[in-house]
């Protein structure tokens, strides 16, 4: 019989496909369903961020903020106002920090939610994706209670927060905690140890630590591959130093370290280490005004400044000149899901189109933090 | 029913076209009570209510929506496509569904043909399907259908084997290929029906035929061809309207025929749990119909629950499990069988 002849098939996966999570394009060469290289294409979501901060106030650059990494808007904006603040050497009332510490922990429970839910979609478990979106709600609803937003909430203000905090808030928070922790044990038994999702995670793109630092990945990405690299650990901002929590690593338990099942794990892991800092933080928020030391007008001495802080996503920097002008002369964001994305080709190769799929999932990207 | 029917008007053409429709007749109410019951059921696993609004009580009426829905969506065939095999495709599988129903007894007294071979002709049958989404899959000129066609190219051939080879237990134990005699031979109280009456042999069959038919069916976990999240929507990417409909349709009869069959070769098809005890041609009508429908209850169930496989652990799964399995079984019942 002659040799049957064979070719390699470029799969154009995107921007609109179910599980890029967004308007990604991923140009795939498959050979049959083994796929040879996979290049993503980014830029579908660019909305200048960078270049509108030039013409905005300081001030107004936060809602822009918000709408990076729109899953993690307050994350965000906490790394903004901390530089904005570093530039015009404010010290900003305890009570606003212990607000923002647990906001942005609050933040990272929602976003991983998602990132964690979507990822069992991906994998075809539908389920999961319910539960985590009911938590996620309520964590939602706890946001409105503040300041009456949901989704992009220009709450933190350089300086201060657009709202204080209401006792009920306090109540709801506590009401949270108390029903998430087994939350997150049913999510474990339903999917992270399930016998078929197990299968398809682990030892699925492999992503050695050296691999990972040497793109410059950050966060979960590359706690998952074994590396204990945490911002609010390895470089405290606000009051974390003041919490006891641990950060948490891939241990490549289920399949080598640094596989997909890692990744998704070390979301899990760290929801419950959120939980332990919103619970140390919400019975010890200081009295004071949230308003204090909110500056009339924001006009910064001459000089630059770069901030980074820990997102859901991974470590988002900012790196900010100041002309002594109302606006910024330049911002330019590093945006976590950016760097992490660069890793796709690399851990891709030769997996099969359904491995491609837990791939991206596992690396958690947000289009709008990568396109900006 | 059957010989009703021939008494009134002969063994002629009418016959066969009113015996013929009559599983039509069933296919359409069924398909939306099973559409709805799975919209209800994945709801309430999901904590959520599910349609609630359409029709008034408990959303009843929106399966019917959805079928007028789509019946007003514009038919769309693609410019690339290779128009007459498009068409053809979702025609086909309808077919290769439908044809099935001919062959099951749904009571005693009624089977739309009652041939000596009828489990066998069920499962030769039903492997037409594998041909029309094969069609679909190549006629719709999409990188994303071909895929999901090749897959299910695959996974059905590969499937039919631990399905046959766990049908041919039954088989031998009941000694007939006619439905209507393997469902004779269980008749009595429920220790009699094959699952529990030779336990556990014909037990572990009919978990390895449940297991192979819902990959047949291509629910999940094995809905690999259609992988929502991978595929897009794999084979039926490209199809709208009606011609999607038609699909959809396919399915559901699809869990209904299987779900049937294993009622028919496991659980005493349309006999009475209790013995005499509401027995008779309509009582097996509804007893082949309950259980049946227990059985498309646990495939919502398992869809609603598990993750997906991989198209090699699929494999792997058919060829290095079940298969073997299969086989040793049919050796033990078949040793059972000799020696009892």
């Amino acid at each position: 019989m002659p040799e049957l002849r064979t070719e390699e098939m470029v799969l154009n996966m995107g921007p609109q496909h179910p599980s890029t999570h967004g308007v990604l394009r991923i140009e795939l060469v498959v050979d049959g369903e083994v796929v040879v290289e996979a290049i993503p294409h980014i830029g579908y979501l660019h909305r200048c961020f960078e270049k509108h901060a030039e013409a905005m106030n300081y001030q107004q650059v936060v809602p822009y903020c918000d709408r990076m990494d729109y899953l993690a808007s307050m994350s965000n904006d906490f790394s903004y106002v901390l530089g904005v603040e570093k530039l015009l050497k404010i010290q900003v009332p305890e009570r606003v920090e212990y607000i923002r510490v647990i906001m942005a922990e609050l933040q990272r429970i929602a976003s991983h939610l998602v990132a964690v839910g979507t990822y069992g979609l991906d994998i075809g478990a539908f389920t999961p994706f319910l539960y985590c979106f009911r938590d996620r709600e309520m964590i939602l609803d706890l946001f409105e209670m503040t300041c009456g937003a949901r989704l992009l909430y220009n709450y933190m203000w350089p300086g201060g927060l657009s709202h204080d905090i209401t006792p009920a808030f306090i109540e709801k928070t506590k009401a949270f905690i108390k029903h998430f922790r087994p939350a997150v044990k049913e999510l474990n038994d339903l999917l992270s140890y399930n016998e078929i999702f197990v299968k398809r995670t682990a030892n699925v793109g492999i992503l050695p630590a050296d691999v990972a630092v040497n793109y410059g990945a950050s966060g979960p990405t590359l706690r998952g591959s074994g590396v204990k690299w945490d911002l609010r650990k390895d470089d405290p901002y606000s009051v974390y130093h003041k919490f006891d929590w641990d950060v948490v690593v891939g241990t490549g338990e289920m399949g080598t370290l640094g596989d997909c099942w890692d990744r998704y794990m070390v979301k899990v892991w760290e929801m419950e280490q959120s939980l332990r800092i919103i619970e140390q933080a919400i019975d010890n928020i200081p009295e004071g005004d949230v308003h204090a030391a909110i500056p009339k007008r924001v006009r910064p001495p001459v000089g630059e400044v770069y901030v980074r802080s820990e997102t859901p996503r991974g470590e988002l920097g900012y790196y900010i000149v100041s002309d002594g002008g109302q606006s910024p002369f330049r911002l330019k964001a590093r945006a976590p899901s950016f760097s992490n994305l660069s890793l796709l080709p690399a851990i891709s190769r030769g997996y099969l189109i359904a491995d491609m799929i837990a791939i991206i999932g596992s690396v958690d990207i947000v289009l709008g933090d990568v396109d900006r | 029913m059957h010989n009703f029917i021939t008494y009134y008007l002969g063994t002629g053409f009418w016959t066969s076209l009113l015996s013929s429709i009559l599983p039509l007749i069933w296919i359409f109410p069924y398909a939306l009570v099973a559409m709805w019951i799975e919209l209800k059921v994945s709801a309430h696993m999901q904590d959520r209510l599910g349609p609630m609004r359409t029709g008034g009580w408990h959303g009843w009426a929106q399966p019917l929506a959805d079928v007028a829905k789509l019946m007003q969506k514009e038919d769309i065939i693609p410019v690339a496509a290779d128009k007459a095999l498009y068409v053809l495709a979702p025609v086909l599988v309808f077919i290769g569904s439908y044809a099935a129903y001919a062959a099951i007894p749904f009571s005693p007294a009624y089977i739309g043909a009652n041939i000596n071979l009828g489990i066998f002709y069920i499962i030769a049958v039903s492997a037409i399907v594998v041909l029309g989404i094969l069609m679909a899959g190549w006629a719709s000129n999409n990188k994303w259908s071909l895929l999901g066609a090749m897959r299910t190219a695959a996974q059905l051939v590969s499937y039919e084997i631990p399905s046959s080879l766990a049908v041919l237990a039954v088989i031998m134990v009941a000694g007939s290929m006619n439905l209507n005699d393997i469902c004779a031979a269980q008749s009595g109280w429920f220790w009699n029906w094959f699952a529990f009456g030779r336990f556990p042999f014909l037990f572990i069959t009919f978990v390895i035929y449940f297991i192979a038919s819902l990959a047949e069916t291509n629910r999940a976990p094995f809905d690999i061809p259609e992988a929502e999240s991978e595929l897009v929507a794999g084979y039926h990417t490209e199809y709208s309207g009606m011609r999607f409909a038609f699909f959809y349709l396919a399915e559901y009869a699809n869990m209904f025929t299987v779900s049937a069959v294993a009622t028919l070769l496991f659980f005493g098809g349309w006999n009475s749990p209790f013995g005499a005890f509401m027995s008779g041609p309509v009582w097996g009508l509804f007893w082949l119909l309950s259980k049946a429908m227990v059985l498309i209850f646990v495939q919502i169930w398992l869809r609603w629950t598990l993750p997906r496989f991989r198209v090699d652990q699929l494999m792997y799964l058919s060829w290095k499990v079940l298969t073997p399995f299969a086989l040793a079984n049919i050796f033990i019942v078949g040793l059972w069988t000799v020696l009892k």
